[in-house]
């Protein structure tokens, strides 16, 4: 089979017990006071994008997922990711 | 008597006033060695300093922790060898799993350089083993990254455990919000490992060490450096 190449996203946040006072004060001082109450809740997080050479959406995913556990790409004590392939 | 190494990495800032301290205050026979140099555990202690190790990029201490020269420090602790990180230095222990927790954003998005208040915990560790329990001492932080976290439920555990080695206090040594400069859990400024021989902690004792550096003149840091001399020179000392 030929490699694919595949976009694939990590999202990294704080876990939803560990504060997040950047997305709080996009909460408070920016949305809520724009007007805009439907929104309920913000979490601000990082993002990281990478190009992943793989036979398979789910093969690029999983290589991304494991980098990110070996390379402690997110500190588990405080943080959470999300895994997806974008592209 | 025993050899300390000052483990510089590159961003590290804090590496010759740590140095300094060490040899000129404490007395230590010190190296200030590059971290791809550190290939063996031929030191007694290990000292890893403040900076913006690789530009705090991804999060503080998270790509040096990676360094080859973790590999030696954790075989070091696992002997029984102190090892101290400052700051930056906390961030990397902690990034390299040899603490618990995690260290992330002040908690008013702010970069925080002011004198705080310390109350010590415990007296358990080679660098707090010539202070006295309950004692407050007085040192600088200066840190965008320094709010300890671990979840609610772990704290009674670190407790226990006594590994909470320092917390940030009032004037009146109270652990109160107004005391705490970054939100850490608890007002926890300071943790060690179960076995009390690696410790972290976000303020600076090296800053702390000199009269000259001081608005007060007081040299509370010292204490921390003198701990560590009398562990490295042995229970007769």
């Amino acid at each position: 089979m030929t490699p694919g190449a595949y976009l694939v996203e990590v999202i990294v946040e704080n876990k939803p017990l560990a504060r997040d006072p950047e997305g709080e004060t996009i909460h408070q001082n920016l949305i809520l006071k724009g007007g805009y109450n439907q929104v309920t809740n913000v979490r601000a997080g990082k993002l990281l994008r990478m190009n992943v050479e793989a036979n398979s959406p789910d093969e690029a995913r999983a290589i991304v997922r494991k980098l990110s556990d070996d390379l402690r790409i997110y500190n588990p004590a405080a943080h959470t990711i999300q895994v997806r392939i974008v592209g | 008597m025993g050899k300390v190494a000052v483990i510089q990495y590159p961003g590290s800032n804090c590496d010759l006033d740590a140095l300094e301290i060490l040899r000129d205050v404490a007395k230590a026979r010190t190296d200030l060695v590059w971290h791809k140099d550190l290939e063996d555990d031929d030191y007694d202690a290990y000292v890893l300093p403040g900076g913006f190790s690789y530009g705090d990029y991804l999060r503080a201490g998270a790509i040096a922790a990676t360094s080859p020269s973790l590999r030696i420090v954790k075989e070091a602790a696992e002997g029984g060898k102190p090892v101290l990180g400052i700051c930056n230095g906390f961030q990397i222990l902690v990034e390299a799993g040899l603490l618990p927790g995690a260290v992330l954003r002040n908690s008013r998005l702010r970069f925080v350089c002011t004198w705080t208040n310390l109350r010590v915990e415990t007296t358990r560790t080679p660098f707090t083993n010539r202070a006295e329990k309950g004692q407050v001492l007085e040192m600088p932080i200066a840190h965008n990254e320094g709010r300890y976290y671990l979840d609610k439920d772990q704290i009674p555990d670190l407790e226990r455990n006594q590994q909470i080695v320092f917390r940030y206090v009032s004037e009146k040594s109270e652990a109160t919000e107004d005391a705490n400069p970054n939100g850490s859990i608890d007002n926890i400024a300071g943790i060690c490992n179960q076995t009390g021989n690696v410790m972290g902690l976000m303020p600076h004792p090296e800053r702390a060490s000199l009269q000259v550096l001081s608005p007060d003149d007081k040299t509370d840091g010292r204490v921390i450096f003198d701990s560590m001399m009398r562990t490295l020179r042995g229970p007769r000392a």
